[in-house]
């Protein structure tokens, strides 16, 4: 009575814990952006100039002033990582106005002062006076001019310079381009020495800070290309994730019916771990902040066909040593026993096989696939593998269940083996 | 003979079984070589676009609108649905193009329609397919390690060629029934090897512990053990396979299109893969077995401790 009783209070414990914390878990759990809507970039990086490479440091770099232009869009929870040597992923969940996003976010925003200096007439603006890098940082600013246009100005690191420039251009063009797109051509009045130089020509207060933002996110270091894109829609993302959450309830529900009524006491034992199995898996997505995708989801039906599995085998296994005659306690021993190897054997082979689709599906889908199912291996081995070698045979030693139709035999099948 | 899979003969079965899966892998691996898949964009480069609609819109219509739109978005599959509809780029769509066909596809077709949009090159397609393959191999490898250290290699044998006949179907099926091939296909293929390894496993470790008590002088001596562990199994394999059909079927019937293919694909792994743990793998284990010598039961059972 004593252990029958003890076994209600870790079930109703259980059960307990599971609907306190169950709506956090859900609430917070971080979902891909194939559920959630949002857009995913991979991006391809290429050296700036010609002759250059992409290093390490370069990669990272760019990466990072991809996120800073993402958070200032006010994007939640942009994810940016470098892959390989010379790419770029960028995944953001939940996005309103994703063309805005995008565009600010790859856009290389090098900044050039160009002259004619020396070329020739076709070729135009051609040599490049100052780069990106010769301005300082976060210094560009929305000002007025005597008409009151807006205009924005921006600091150059070394004054010398800018001042050898502009005095060799007195009454010549110094063009400034954006991304290869010249915004204007002032004409150099005069020798600048300190070092401030003025972008006019924008017609709105808008549009030149938007130009001073961009300028003072700073270039990135590398040029970029698309390779892969994929966006979702937000009520598309939704959508799905309401199918499948449907799906998986009416699939459980159908599944802890099935086993009970199959196996009868380990078969409720089995619902129980099965509910515990589940709950746990997604309060360790949630604690490791674990984004669940579709592939993820995938990988959770075969961990949950696996628990099945796993309670199965042992289910079948007691059967198999009541037939043969055995008591029912010593058959829920014996059988637990001999379960336990082929259930950790099979599961074993699995995460070798994951293991490696880990190793080899670097961010992609294949990865979040290995990440679920090896996690979901590891919680079985807990909840469907320990948990009811501890539950059923407290049940057992209860007393209350020692006829063998508790476990799903009939009494003429004893012995039969 | 009165069917009753718990009598049934399986390593008798075996000229049948076999034929069964020769030719079921013959004309997968034909179709794969003769037709090819339909490959999705992840796998051939392209835009796909799947359009949540709002109200029903007429196929014409959105042909209509496709066709006006070939100048700027080039060539298109249309896939029409009366909630859902799928479109297919041959070109690989910038971010302005993509703005532009979902701004005319709102204030042309449906307002309120909500898009799914995926866009891959050339590169990464070929790279993501590759990386699949060699996951697979290695993959394998792997399991034939493990199981031949745990058991020994002729399990680990049997159990690859039982997971890549699995593969091979899965493959076959779609490739015939030109199902779009994608990333969650491959996603499925994984999901069906896992699921195929662990189906043989199991049988492979009762084969492995009856041999322990077994006495093996003949060919038929090692036949019942195989039969015995099959049947004992049974139970387990069509209810586990039941239980995880549960969860495949319901996604297909209930789930959206990007996970309709995907839930096909398990449930016709799961098909295989259960039918290939019990029909091939532990005939193949038998055959495996049996052309070793006679004299030497002893290396089984301790390997099996």
């Amino acid at each position: 009575m004593k252990r029958l009783l003890a076994f209600v209070l870790v079930v109703i414990a259980s059960f307990a814990v599971i609907a306190v914390t169950t709506p956090g878990i859900l609430q917070g759990t971080k979902l891909g952006l194939d559920l959630k809507g949002g857009f995913e970039i991979l991006y391809e990086a290429e050296p700036l100039q010609e002759g250059g490479t992409v290093t390490r440091d370069l990669l990272k770099q760019a990466a990072l002033s991809m996120e800073k232009r993402a958070n200032r869009t006010g994007v939640a929870e942009p994810e940016v990582t470098t892959e390989g040597n010379n790419r770029i992923r960028v995944k953001i969940a939940g996005v309103v106005d994703e063309e805005k996003v995008r565009s600010i976010i790859g856009r290389p925003a090098e900044l050039q002062f160009r002259s004619a200096d020396g070329c020739k007439p076709e070729e135009g603006y051609c040599k490049v006076e100052l780069y990106g890098s010769d301005f300082v940082e976060g210094q560009a600013k929305v000002e007025f001019d005597n008409l009151s246009r807006p205009v924005v100005t921006i600091q150059v690191k070394n004054k010398e310079r800018f001042a050898e420039i502009t005095g060799r251009l007195i009454g010549k063009p110094l063009a400034i381009f954006l991304d290869d797109e010249l915004i204007s051509a002032p004409i150099v009045e005069g020798r600048f020495t300190d070092g401030t130089a003025m972008i006019t020509g924008q017609e709105t207060i808008e549009e030149a800070r938007n130009l001073a933002e961009i300028i003072n996110l700073g270039a990135l270091p590398l040029k970029l290309t698309e390779k892969y894109a994929q966006s979702v829609g937000p009520t598309l993302g939704q959508l799905s994730l309401q199918q499948t959450l449907l799906a998986g309830s009416i699939a459980s529900v159908l599944i802890l019916i099935f086993m009970i009524v199959f196996y009868r006491l380990p078969g409720v034992v089995a619902a129980f771990c099965l509910i515990v199995f589940t709950w746990l898996l997604l309060a360790i997505f949630y604690l490791m902040g674990v984004t669940l995708t579709l592939p993820g989801i995938a990988a959770f039906i075969l961990g949950i066909g696996m628990a099945v599995d796993s309670n199965i085998i042992s289910a079948e296994r007691i059967k198999d040593e009541i037939r043969l005659g055995k008591s029912v306690a010593s058959a829920v021993k014996q059988g637990s026993r001999h379960s336990f190897r082929t259930i950790v054997d099979a599961h074993l082979t699995t995460v070798i096989a994951a293991a490696v689709l880990y190793v080899i599906g670097e961010g992609g889908p294949v990865r979040s696939f290995a990440v679920v199912l090896i996690a979901s291996i590891a919680v079985n081995m807990l909840t469907n593998v320990a948990l009811p070698r501890f539950l059923l045979p407290m049940l057992v030693r209860s007393g209350r269940f020692s006829k063998v139709a508790h476990f799903g035999v009939k009494e003429s099948e004893v012995g039969a083996l | 003979m009165r069917f009753n899979p718990w009598k049934l003969d399986y390593i008798g079965l075996k000229k049948y079984s076999y034929g069964i899966s020769l030719a079921l892998v013959l004309v997968s691996v034909l179709s794969v070589a003769i037709f090819g898949f339909n490959y999705g964009i992840d796998f051939s480069s392209g835009t796909s676009v799947d359009v949540a609609l709002s109200r029903p819109v007429d196929k014409a219509a959105v042909e209509r609108f496709l066709d006006d739109g070939r100048s700027e978005w080039g060539e298109y599959v249309l896939t029409p649905g009366n909630e859902r509809l799928s479109i297919r780029f041959k070109e690989v769509l910038n971010a302005e193009q993509q703005t532009s066909f979902r701004a005319a596809f709102q204030s042309g077709l449906d307002a309120d329609a909500s898009f799914e949009m995926n866009v891959v090159g050339v590169d990464i397609a070929r790279e993501q397919q590759e990386k699949a393959m060699w996951g697979v191999l290695f993959a394998s490898i792997g399991i034939l390690i493990y199981v031949a250290i745990r058991f020994e290699w002729r399990f680990g044998l049997a159990a690859i060629i039982a997971l890549l006949h699995d593969a091979i179907i899965v493959m076959g099926a779609f490739s015939l029934f030109r199902l779009e091939v994608n990333m969650p296909f491959i996603v499925a293929v994984l999901t069906v090897i896992g699921y195929s390894i662990n189906d043989t496993v199991v049988i492979f470790d009762r084969i492995r512990e009856n041999l322990r008590f077994a006495k093996i002088k003949t060919h038929a001596d090692l036949a019942n053990v195989v039969n015995a562990s099959v049947r004992q199994t049974l139970t387990r394999s069509i209810n586990t396979v039941v239980a995880v059909l549960i969860g495949a079927v319901l996604l297909f019937a209930l789930a959206s299109p990007s996970i309709r293919l995907f839930s096909l694909a398990i449930i016709i792994g799961l098909v295989a893969g259960t039918y290939s743990s019990i029909f091939v793998a532990s005939p193949l284990w038998f055959e495996l077995r049996k052309r070793m010598k006679a004299k030497k039961p002893a290396k089984a059972a301790a390997t099996a401790s």
